[in-house]
């Protein structure tokens, strides 16, 4: 194989190597499912419905989360 | 204002919750694989089975506690915008930036080495191999290092600017908060114990398997490379303790009295080696004994905080009253508590004026409140509290989880002294059934150590989230404390239920590979 060859099917094998290690784990299958199931409760149950930013949420541009901080800061 | 208080509460209690449940997994990912590297080495150079066998069996341990751990600190930064919005813009991008070069070293490096750790035994070389492994364990040591960077910059504020239009600190100097002797004293000690914590685990798996007499000759080699990364990783604790006590004096030395139950401190200051603190004793008075019973070092804390035997340390009262003394034994002023306090007001009163000039497009008027904030800005955090006796951190946890932290660490050296020498001289030793019972007991005692490690630095540090410009009142977010108790509730579960999970897949397969003999481990 030359090396231009090499380097065009890089991405395939890099692929490949990733489906055949998922493909010859035992013990990593459940671990790899507690730790999609883990991403899912994170980031489309906690984070969508439970952890809004705020800031980024509640004002539209940095001047107005500046100045809802500052009178915060001044107010507290 | 109740409600405030209760809702920073919960996110106090929440934030806490998290962090010290992500704290389960980080150690043992970060000392494990240093052990697996060596243990790996050893095989690269040896060729002999039982290194492959014993590499393979900790990297099982080693990526069933990663899968169960990784991901868990990304909780700590949903709860930053959520539960500390004023927090997480007022740090700007002094706080930002270590967490994204964390977040992509640990995603890039990780993914991609951890992979090659698992998935490449059959499709690497023996060397490229090894090195995979070897950059996994520096990887897992480069994402603490952004985290405990970011961590030290709230104990030591430093190469920052505040800037009022902006409500943001900027970084001025980057090399500043990277290499502040918070930042390299706290990521030394935090990796180090991680490496001790990683020691008694394999020493205590090991012990399991020499009780159940499964596997005895590898337990014992992993009880070896276990005792010397352990070990190594014990003294450099130590020593990096020391440093960090010194830092703690210079930066923080209301942390140092509370970890001391110091309310006067003297010349020569004593260390308490072990005491009970008085429940009735409060700031600011001082009629009553600080301790109902105390043992304690004679010149101890002087030598600690200070490295002279002779100096001065500070207690809570004249820390507040801002009184030191002289090596000669003359008081001299420092900055009372009350002056404090007036100093941050007087900064708050600055931005006030800012703000006003702002709006009223006042350019010569908002130069001068700058001025003014930029003279007083050291002390901005205080204007938020009603007394001094508010800047006392919870006496009683910081005093008691330092000295159970010292307590577990003393029994540490003692710990891994025995299994040095059993591991070279004795090791019938470690056959003994008492022996192997208590090596599998103090699996517990460094986890416990670790956490009161962490309960000490941040209890301790209260009230402030950064010390000095921002106390945690100041930090949290304006919502509901009821919204926070629902998620700390179902943290509560969830983070139950996860480490079942692991202790449940770790536990079978430590059993499981213990019926198997050296060939089957590492072919496995």
């Amino acid at each position: 194989m030359t090396d231009i060859s090499r380097l065009v099917t890089l991405p395939r094998r890099v692929v490949r190597f990733y489906i055949d290690g998922f493909r010859s784990m035992t013990v990593g299958r459940s671990l790899w499912l507690i730790i999609l199931v883990k991403l899912f409760v994170m980031f489309a149950i906690l984070k969508l419905f439970f952890f809004p930013d705020l800031l980024q949420r509640d004002y539209d541009t940095d001047e107005q989360r500046a100045e809802a901080v500052r009178t915060h800061l001044i107010n507290r | 204002m109740d409600d405030l208080f209760t809702t920073v509460d919960w996110s106090r209690w929440q934030f806490a919750l998290t962090a010290m449940y992500h704290w389960l997994f980080v150690p043992l990912t970060i000392g494990l694989a240093v052990i697996v590297a060596i243990m790996e080495s050893f095989y690269v150079k040896t060729r002999k089975i039982k290194w492959l066998a014993m590499t393979k069996f900790w990297m099982l341990l080693f990526g069933i506690n990663f899968a169960i751990g990784v991901a868990t600190g990304i909780i700590l930064e949903f709860e930053f915008g959520t539960n500390w919005s004023n927090y997480s813009w007022f740090v700007g991008d002094i706080f930002g930036a270590p967490l994204a070069i964390e977040g992509i070293l640990a995603f890039f490096m990780e993914s991609t080495f951890i992979a090659v750790m698992f998935f490449g035994w059959k499709k690497f070389s023996p060397g490229a191999h090894l090195a995979a492994t070897w950059l996994t364990a520096l990887g897992t040591s480069l994402s603490a290092l952004w985290i405990l960077i970011a961590n030290a910059w709230m104990q030591q504020p430093v190469g920052m600017e505040f800037d009022p239009a902006q409500m943001r600190n900027v970084m001025v100097d980057f090399w500043a908060v990277a290499t502040s002797s918070t930042a390299i004293a706290k990521f030394t000690h935090t990796v180090a114990s991680a490496w001790t914590l990683a020691g008694v685990f394999v020493i205590g798996v090991s012990s399991w398997w020499i009780l159940r007499r499964r596997n005895v000759a590898m337990a014992l080699d992993s009880i070896k490379v276990a005792s010397w990364v352990g070990g190594i990783g014990l003294l450099v604790t130590l020593a990096t303790g020391d440093i960090s006590a010194v830092n703690v004096a210079k930066y923080q030395p209301m942390k140092l009295a509370a970890m001391e139950g110091l309310y006067r401190g003297s010349l020569g200051q004593e260390l308490v080696g072990f005491g009970v603190l008085n429940p009735e004793k409060e700031a600011g008075d001082d009629t009553r004994e600080p301790f109902l019973f105390d043992i304690a070092i004679p010149n101890g804390l002087a030598l600690l905080a200070n490295h002279d035997a002779n100096s001065f340390v500070p207690g809570i009262n004249d820390l507040i009253d801002g009184v030191s003394l002289t090596p000669e034994g003359d008081t001299i002023n420092t900055v009372s508590y009350a002056e404090r306090i007036e100093r941050g007001r007087a900064a708050h009163e600055a931005l006030r004026d800012y703000d006003k000039a702002m709006t009223q497009g006042d350019s010569t008027s908002m130069a001068e409140a700058v001025a003014r904030l930029r003279a007083d800005y050291p002390y901005f955090g205080y204007g938020y509290l009603n007394s001094a006796a508010d800047a006392v951190p919870p006496v009683a946890v910081t005093f008691y989880a330092f000295r159970i932290m010292v307590m577990a660490g003393g029994y540490l050296l003692l710990f891994f002294l025995f299994a040095f020498i059993a591991v070279y001289r004795r090791p019938a030793w470690l056959q003994h059934k008492v022996v192997c019972v208590i090596g599998m007991l103090s699996i517990a005692v460094v986890w416990i150590c670790s956490q009161a490690g962490w309960v000490t630095a941040e209890v301790g540090r209260q009230p402030w989230v950064i010390q000095n410009i921002m106390p945690t009142r100041a930090a949290v977010s304006d919502i509901a404390a009821s919204s926070i108790i629902t998620t700390f509730v179902m943290f509560g579960v969830v983070f139950t239920v996860m480490l079942v999970a692991e202790l449940s897949i770790m536990t079978t397969q430590i059993n499981k590979y213990s019926k198997k003999n050296i060939d089957e481990i590492a072919k496995s």
